[in-house]
């Protein structure tokens, strides 16, 4: 066997990392699309027991579905780990954003340390997995989710499926380490038809009317895990907007408490071998440059514990997790009872009335919040799904948003405000009116030219163009990064390529509006008289005008 | 000052060195480089290092944290650590007041470069055997209208991206570290004057380049105490 050079303690001790590492990979993963900002405190006496010397906190839930979707195995070659990010509106529509992927390849490095060099370098990669999770197009759409749309999360194993990121998607690579068994590789294939979605397009959104936006993909695979929501959090208007859940998708409040991991303590000893203390359940020595390295893993769930608390009492109020508060902090962890890492069995649920009183955040360990939980029915989580719905009303009654959209003059002002419920093209807000893609997106089409514009459309309008469409039904492409002939390319383009993209489809004029154009019309017509007779009173000016023009 | 190398020994022979570059508007400098600062700082400090007995020891916590930037579309994340950050602001908004007053074409560079210490014997100094060095060139530009600079946040936050892509990627390569030192050697690779984490020792410096081209200032700024006790 490939490990046979591999200690048996070793072999533990990796497969106790990787495993560990999966987890907290997921949780990194899941809280960078919860929509807030995220904090943790750095301590500097290792107390807490944080795996891999990160303040990394643990939604039971997220770590729960990990650990459903991993069954007992790790990742290993062929058999990945993924975290799907997906988009779903309010409509029910939902796209996928993003497949985060950790896997294992056959590259092994035997003489890599495990628990020194392995651990170190595992922590790095979750550093870096921190950074990049913000740097990917998702993270900027899941701060603005809430209201249009929810982040949806799901944690599958086994082969790695892209198909549902489109054509042309992209990768970025979140770094490898190299293990005696196999080499660790985390990365993250993501859809870029939105990359370009400026936060812009959300505050003004444009008019709904032909936008034809061909990104909505029936989910191929029937997921044989659920679908989560990365935000838990309620509504900031008054009233909770939920997408209409399908009954394979859960919208989950939990209570929280955070799993105990393991402590790890690095010591550097001269040939000198540590009684361990009374936790430890592993020691293992590994010659290290000469010097005897001993490292000890201690289960040490119990240790943190305030001594007020009993350990499994059913009275222990557990913070609650709705608020999408990761609101753990050291001094109150609430261990229960189980197997060593594991999720201690998860208490009543709250009753769904304290939704009112949640917090928004996620907020630094200093300032945490917590709402008692209100034991109510001790329900299973994972049955939760359709219970919060009752609190809040109908969810349909909570689908309608109101678009209000900033536009220049002369542009199609809408009567009625366009409420989302009443339109049913799916992704309507997601109208890529000035997506910029790379060259290499094969999904490119050339925009049609715009003949039936009429010249008074060329006017500039005070917010420019983003985020405003045309009844122009030719809306259904995505335009490629455009470099006219002899235009500059710097930085900072503001020429004829950025011109023509930023101009290329302004904003309807009120009268060529297709919508409202009959209405418009008649007002138009009955107008006309009024105005005929303005005109001919400047009829002086006009003339003099046009002296000067000859 | 900075302790000087005795002579004849090249201080970057087996040093790292990374170079970015970005172009922003003056308003978005100091965001821009706080953010590609902390970014490696991130992956360059551990927790607290704890000695015991025997020579064991145990690592603190690293917390961490969100960053919004208000003149950039970009977020990152940074160590949670006050201390830290205050450090690297004060750095940064340093560099960018020389920008802003060299009168030149709004050109230059900050750096970022982490170092060991070697105890020399008496009379010379220690030496600074720099590992790694990561250099940011800025090019600042001026707009003119608020049309452009709504481009230009988004730009540069996209830039920005490439950037944290980038330097994940050299993080990742896993080469050379210094080695985990005992608790006589930690002061020699590490800063620990923080009290909540511990970077590797790091200096930052910066240079404005003139519009010939040519730097006109070079300023060391030390941002360890270590350099007092020498």
């Amino acid at each position: 066997a490939m490990d046979t050079d591999l200690s048996s303690q070793d072999r533990k001790d990796l497969d106790k990392f990787i495993k560990f590492f999966a987890l907290k990979t997921v949780q990194v993963i899941v809280q960078a699309r919860l929509g807030e900002k995220i904090c943790t405190r750095s301590s500097s006496s290792p107390t807490g027991s944080d795996w891999f010397n990160l303040a990394i906190k643990d939604i039971p839930e997220v770590t729960h579905e990990a650990k459903k979707a991993l069954a007992g195995q790790l990742p290993a070659v062929g058999r990945s780990m993924c975290v799907e990010i997906s988009l779903k509106t309010s409509e029910g529509d939902s796209m996928e954003l993003e497949i985060w992927c950790l896997e294992m390849n056959e590259k092994c490095d035997k003489e890599i340390k495990v628990s020194y060099t392995v651990y170190n370098r595992l922590s790095l990669l979750l550093k870096s997995l921190l950074a990049i999770t913000r740097v990917t197009p998702a993270y900027r759409l899941s701060r603005k989710q809430g209201h249009e749309y929810v982040i949806l999360y799901r944690i599958y194993f086994g082969e790695v499926q892209l198909s549902g990121l489109g054509e042309g998607f992209q990768t970025v690579r979140v770094g490898t380490v190299g293990t005696p068994v196999g080499t660790i590789t985390l990365s993250c294939a993501y859809r870029i038809n939105l990359a370009f979605m400026s936060t812009r397009q959300f505050e003004r959104t444009p008019p709904i009317m032909g936008i034809i936006i061909d990104h909505f993909v029936d989910r191929p695979y029937p997921s044989s895990s659920p679908m989560h929501p990365c935000n838990y959090r309620a509504g900031e208007d008054n009233g909770v907007v939920y997408p209409s859940v399908e009954d394979s998708q859960e919208v989950c409040t939990t209570s929280f408490s955070t799993s105990p991991p393991s402590q790890c303590v690095f010591t550097v000893t001269k040939a000198h071998f540590q009684t361990p203390p009374p936790v430890v359940t592993d020691t293992l020595k590994v010659p290290v440059m000469g010097l005897t390295f001993s490292h000890q893993l201690s289960s040490s769930r119990l240790s943190y514990q305030p001594a007020a608390l009993g350990v499994g009492s059913a009275d222990m109020g557990y913070p609650v997790l709705f608020a999408g508060g990761l609101n753990a902090a050291h001094p109150h962890q609430l261990i229960g009872p189980g197997k060593e890492g594991g999720i201690p069995p998860i208490p009543s649920q709250p009753a769904h009335g304290t939704q009112a009183d949640q917090e928004k955040m996620c907020t630094p360990l200093d300032g945490v919040h917590y709402s008692a939980a209100t034991p109510s029915s001790s329900e299973d989580t994972e049955t939760v799904s359709n219970s919060s719905e009752g609190k809040c009303g109908s969810p349909h009654d909570l689908l309608e948003t109101i678009f209000i959209r900033k536009v220049g003059a002369f542009v199609n002002k809408p009567i009625n405000q366009v409420t989302m419920a009443n339109l049913d093209i799916p992704f309507a807000m997601f109208a890529p009116k000035n997506v910029e893609l790379e060259d290499n997106d094969p999904m490119v089409n050339p925009p049609d030219s715009p003949e039936t514009e009429s010249p008074l459309q060329g006017s500039l309008h005070s917010e420019g163009s983003s985020g405003s469409s045309t009844g122009n039904t030719h809306d259904d492409f995505v335009m490629i990064d455009f470099k006219p002939a002899f235009s500059k390319d710097d930085i900072l383009p503001m020429d004829l390529g950025t011109f023509y993209r930023e101009f290329q489809n302004p904003p309807q004029l009120s009268s060529l509006s297709i919508d409202i154009g009959a209405q418009s019309m008649a007002e138009d017509l009955d107008s006309l008289p009024e105005k005929l007779a303005v005109h001919e009173k400047n009829v002086k000016e006009f003339d003099a005008f046009v002296e000067t023009l000859q | 000052d900075a302790p000087s190398h005795p002579p004849g020994v090249t201080p970057a022979m087996n040093c790292r060195a990374e170079v970015l570059e970005v172009s922003v508007e003056g308003r978005q400098v100091e965001e821009a480089m706080l953010a590609v600062l902390h970014t490696v700082l991130l992956h360059r400090s551990t927790g607290k290092f704890h000695y015991k007995k025997e020579g064991t020891y145990s690592i603190g916590t690293v917390g961490t944290q969100d960053v919004d930037c208000d003149f950039i579309d970009f977020a990152y994340v940074r160590v949670s650590s006050e201390e830290l950050d205050r450090a690297l602001r004060k750095a940064v908004g340093e560099f960018k007041d020389a920008l802003r007053n060299s009168g030149s074409d709004g050109m230059g560079q900050i750096s970022l470069e982490f170092y060991q210490k070697k105890k020399s014997r008496w009379p010379f100094s220690d030496e600074c055997i720099p590992w790694e060095l990561w250099t940011i060139k800025v090019n600042v530009v001026n707009l003119a209208n608020e049309q452009e600079r709504q481009i230009c946040r988004e730009k540069v936050g996209e830039k920005l991206c490439e950037k944290i892509i980038n330097i994940v990627e050299v993080m990742n390569r896993h080469e050379y570290l210094p080695k985990m030192p005992t608790q006589s050697e930690v002061d020699n690779v590490f800063d620990t004057s923080l009290k909540d984490v511990q970077p590797y020792l790091y200096k930052i410096s910066y240079q404005i380049t003139d519009s010939l081209g040519t730097s006109v200032t070079t300023t060391m700024r030390r941002l360890i105490k270590d350099t007092l006790a020498l």
